[in-house]
């Protein structure tokens, strides 16, 4: 059976040998365009995102071929991994949560700076998984926001780029005033995040 | 000269008599069982005895017995004597409400990781041992998580199925 993925599910027809991807609409002449400019800056935004891997268990190594050769997460724009919270625009967490390394995890998230969005990769990350256990951390949603789940134990790479793709969009599409809205900040609160 | 089950237990009648009892042999281990105020004595003697020589202390864990009513917790040794490769495995007994059994650091520098998480996860407070906190689990757990008493599960979720995952 084919896995629900995007890109198995929606058919995107090739229109030309090299297909590219469609520019935001504008008013284009010669010699110029002109668009908005959360537009531009979202384009952007989406094409760079640098990822910053907290890879814990078996889904950090779904994540090592993710960036690899065969699966090749630098087509996306995001060659640069680091890891160093303060230059990285998405957190990736990948793998069972601990109680005990919760609090290292929303301290990673308190260092990365503005705008930032995070993923949780694989059964344990979104929801504990298979650990039912009193030393599990249920879900990293319990310590920081999170904006995409990557579901599967572990995920295949497919669907860590479909999962990295619905970030693109959601980038792509943010608006540039989201973070200094009053929603965005009761939602930072009810996460005790100032 | 070969050391033998019969030669370690003779060695230990003569010199604890009837304080050391429930001797057997699963798969050919000796296992024995004593008093917990015992625990050090005992300890030394297999480790200084010429004969004897457990040097080495394997394992150091605990065993929670609900239905054992005043000696709930059993602390279990397993001893190696690494001249002779001989292993032996030594349980004290105590009761839940006064978990305090002596520290063995002061014998073996390996059981001070062993008894923190020993501690940890059923509680047993070890006399003497130099910095008893919790090792594995997050330092703000206010129970023991390994005892009888306490379901194993995550009890904060609402959201998950218990059809699901095979209970009922």
């Amino acid at each position: 059976m084919a896995r629900p993925v995007q890109y198995n599910i929606t058919n995107k027809p090739i229109e030309a040998p090299i297909a590219l991807d469609k520019g935001p609409e504008g008013f284009t002449g010669e010699g110029f365009f002109a668009t908005k400019l959360s537009d531009v800056v979202g384009l952007a935004r989406k094409n760079s995102i640098w990822p910053l891997p907290f890879a814990t268990s078996c889904c950090g190594i779904e994540f090592m071929a993710l960036m690899a050769s065969h699966y090749d997460l630098a087509r996306f724009g995001s060659e640069r991994v680091s890891f160093s919270p303060r230059q990285c625009d998405l957190l990736m967490v990948m793998g069972t949560i601990a109680k005990k390394m919760a609090p290292i995890v929303k301290q990673v998230y308190l260092q990365m700076a503005e705008p930032r969005w995070v993923l949780a990769m694989g059964a344990c990350a979104s929801s504990g998984g298979i650990f039912d256990s009193y030393a599990v951390l249920q879900g990293i949603d319990q310590v920081i926001p999170v904006d995409v789940y990557v579901p599967g134990c572990p995920p295949r790479p497919e669907a860590v780029l479909d999962g990295f793709m619905k970030v693109q969009d959601l980038v792509g599409k943010e608006s540039l005033r989201r973070r200094n809205s009053e929603r965005y900040k009761e939602l930072m609160n009810s996460y005790g995040i100032q | 000269m070969s050391l033998s089950n019969e030669t370690i237990r003779q060695c230990l009648t003569e010199k604890f008599g009837e304080d050391i009892y429930d001797w057997g042999e699963p798969y050919g281990m000796l296992t024995f069982t004593s008093h917990k105020d015992l625990n050090l004595k005992i300890l030394q003697f297999l480790f200084d005895d010429s004969a004897l020589q457990f040097r080495f202390l394997t394992d150091l864990c605990a065993v929670h017995y609900p239905e054992r009513k005043g000696e709930e917790l059993a602390v279990v040794y397993h001893l190696h004597n690494l001249i002779e490769n001989i292993r032996i495995r030594f349980k004290v007994f105590t009761p839940i409400e006064k978990a305090d059994v002596f520290s063995t650091t002061a014998l073996y520098a390996s059981a001070n990781w062993m008894e923190r998480e020993t501690y940890d996860f059923y509680g047993i407070n070890f006399i003497g041992h130099p910095n008893l906190v919790r090792i594995l689990n997050a330092d703000e757990m206010d129970y023991f998580p390994m005892r009888k008493e306490y379901p194993l599960e995550e009890q904060t979720r609402i959201d998950k199925d218990d059809e699901m995952f095979g209970r009922d």
